[in-house]
């Protein structure tokens, strides 16, 4: 059993009140940083810890705290993106409506870090439910002298609120979460100014995952060298896992990194296998936007290595073998799963999420949406492979934001592994919008 | 001389809802009350029967101290507001990947035929249903996934998952109260 750092006692009864959650050791790491430590040495710990940010990008959160712009006077923000919207990932949503202390604890702990007096939880509006067990752990939090004026009696003043969104995938980049939390529509802003120069209300200010604020309380309280050593490489610490699709058990899993994916998909300790007895046919291990894999290397690398669930494993081999960690968001399709009906849901997905500034995207999505819509009804053409292909390589590196490598991702990885199945669609039609119908394998298009 | 005018009664908020709202715009500086808007979006949703109305988002605006156009560019662009009157209970059935590989296609057939609603379509004949797709819940361990509200109804793979939503639902006189709400009564579901 690997270690649980930040769901050990997930399943506590009453953990969700501020009595329990103390008793279990709660705020220790507010107590330890606030009288104990300054702002910079909290700083310093996270650097150690070698914790990368844990919402999908995977930058190490210590650098990104370290950018934080500090001029005289000026108030500065911490915004946790708890806009947890990714396909696959449900992780902050289940670690928030449990341990909704343990974000608070992280979001106090991580402010004074930071010098900031007011912070929010940006939480997507979906879970308006989530937000009403925030603000009561918050309204605890201040009655027993953790939040408010003098906290502990430091003289560190902090205020933290809730806001919740209104229904947007993209107000998860946070530049668009800063607007959204402004009141307005979530369009990405250009960047340069980044957000530790210029971010809400033009601010210096830090935006983090859910998971990654969690994270720093185990890190305070235990030292980010202890962190460190978890994990494997540049892959420190645990890592929530929300695993889902054809699995026997689906769920949130938090691994010790480095956990070979095999391991993860059949062992009882965590997934238990493909469900209904099936086997494995694809992967996606990070949420929608990151590359699919076949089963041969989801499990191995090109090398014949074990694939392990670490950013730098799943990474090997780039786009043209490998994918990456992500969000965490694990998705397994079993082998009666049509691929280009797959693709076509996320290309309607990000068609829908688009925010419709940048032309390449606006267009683009539409285009992939489109396109992939006929051909999985059976009007394909043979052109549209090459044209899918080369509209997705057109979007990429042509938007304000990352929204568009997302979209375009899943659909040249899918053409890249599973090309075959694509023009199996176009050539045998109606067996392939059969209902219910299977790919045979690309014997048949022999 | 002034123009006779047949325009609806210009809502107001509940004395509960404005005190929310008085408590919500606190949290931000006091020259960015504009960052209260969807959280105030939110309340009047609730409040005017599950939609938000043009003279409800004037009204918003009003609260606001915005001009009505700042809350229609957001009220169009995030796709939890409705723009439209809805039924007693809006069911958004999340149609991406995951759902989709646990079954929420046949889910959405199967409400569509229970409910004589259509995705995307005017309320049920009995006002009591629209269908809505929406895009990932952050579910997808506990597909297919359908949320009412503030609630999620999860893993509704089977007949008797659904019917007991869709039961609950039939069975409800109010919706629950929000947490402002509970010191007096809640507004009863609206009947549009």
């Amino acid at each position: 059993m690997g270690r649980k750092l930040l769901t050990e006692h997930i399943n506590v009864e009453g953990i969700d009140t501020f009595e329990v959650y103390r008793k279990h050791g709660g705020y220790r790491s507010v107590e330890k940083a606030i009288k104990t430590m300054t702002p910079d040495e909290v700083v310093e710990e996270v650097k150690k810890s070698g914790l990368r940010g844990r919402g999908g990008a995977g930058f190490p959160t210590g650098m990104k705290w370290s950018f934080l712009a500090k001029p005289e006077g000026v108030p500065r923000y911490l915004v946790c993106n708890a806009d947890e919207s990714e396909p696959g990932t449900f992780k902050d949503r289940q670690l928030m409506s449990k341990l909704p202390h343990l974000l608070v604890e992280g979001m106090i702990t991580s402010s004074y870090a930071l010098g900031a007096n007011t912070s929010y939880i940006y939480i997507r509006g979906e879970l308006l439910y989530v937000l009403r067990i925030l603000e009561k752990a918050i309204a605890e939090a201040y009655a027993n002298g953790f939040l408010g004026k003098n906290i502990l009696g430091s003289g560190y003043d902090l205020d933290l609120y809730v806001h919740p969104g209104g229904g947007a995938y993209i107000c998860g980049e946070e530049t668009a979460l800063l607007e959204s939390l402004e009141g307005k529509r979530g369009n990405p802003r250009n960047k340069p100014p980044f957000p530790a120069v210029q971010g809400l209300y033009a601010r210096p200010t830090v935006v983090n995952n859910v998971e990654s604020i969690a994270a720093v309380v185990p890190i305070v309280n235990d030292g980010g060298d202890e962190y460190a050593k978890i994990g494997v490489g540049k892959s420190t610490g645990t890592k929530l896992i929300s695993a889902c699709g054809h699995l026997n058990k689906p769920g949130i899993y938090e691994i010790e990194l480095g956990v070979p994916v095999e391991e993860f998909i059949y062992s009882d300790e965590y997934c238990g296998g493909i469900w209904k007895g099936r086997d494995l046919k694809a992967v996606v291990a990070g949420g929608s936007s990151v590359p699919i894999l076949p089963k041969e290397l989801i499990l191995k690398t090109a090398a014949g290595e074990n694939r392990l669930m670490t950013y730098e494993s799943l990474s090997d081999g780039g786009f043209v073998t490998g994918t990456m960690l992500g969000s965490g968001g694990f998705i397994a399709m079993d082998d009666t799963t049509c691929i280009v009906r797959n693709t076509w849901n996320f290309s309607r997905f990000y068609h829908h999420e688009s925010c419709g500034q940048c032309s390449p995207c606006r267009e683009g999505t539409g285009w992939l949406e489109k396109i992939l819509h006929r051909l999985e009804h059976g009007h394909g053409s043979e052109r549209d492979i090459d044209v899918l292909a080369s509209v997705a390589k057109q979007i990429e590196g042509n938007t304000i934001c990352p929204l568009g490598e997302a979209a375009a991702w899943p659909v040249s990885a899918a053409i890249r592994h599973f090309r075959e199945e694509f023009e199996w669609h176009i050539r045998y039609p109606q067996e392939a919008t059969r209902p219910g119908a299977v790919f045979p394998g690309k014997a048949v298009l022999a | 001389m002034s123009f006779p005018t047949d325009s609806p009664p210009k809502p107001q908020f509940s004395e509960a809802a404005k005190a929310e709202i008085d408590r919500i715009c606190k949290q931000y500086p006091a020259e960015r009350r504009k960052s209260a808007m969807l959280p105030v979006l939110h309340i009047a949703q609730a409040e005017f029967g599950g939609w938000v109305a043009p003279e409800v988002q004037d009204l918003v605006a009003e609260v606001l101290g915005v001009k009505p156009i700042e809350v229609y560019e957001v009220s169009t662009f995030y796709t939890m507001f409705n723009l439209k009157p809805v039924g007693k209970h809006v069911l958004e059935i999340c149609r991406t990947g995951p759902c989709q590989l646990r079954g929420s296609d046949e889910l959405t057939l199967e409400l569509e035929r229970i409910t004589g609603a259509k995705v995307g379509g005017g309320p049920s004949a009995d006002g009591l249903f629209t269908l809505k797709e929406v895009e990932c819940l952050a579910a997808c361990g506990f597909a297919p996934v359908v949320q009412v509200r503030e609630k999620y109804y999860e893993q509704l793979d089977t007949e008797a998952s659904v019917n007991a939503m869709l039961s609950e639902l039939r069975n409800m006189v109010h919706r629950p109260a929000l947490p402002w709400e509970e010191k007096g009564l809640p507004n009863a579901v609206a009947n549009n």
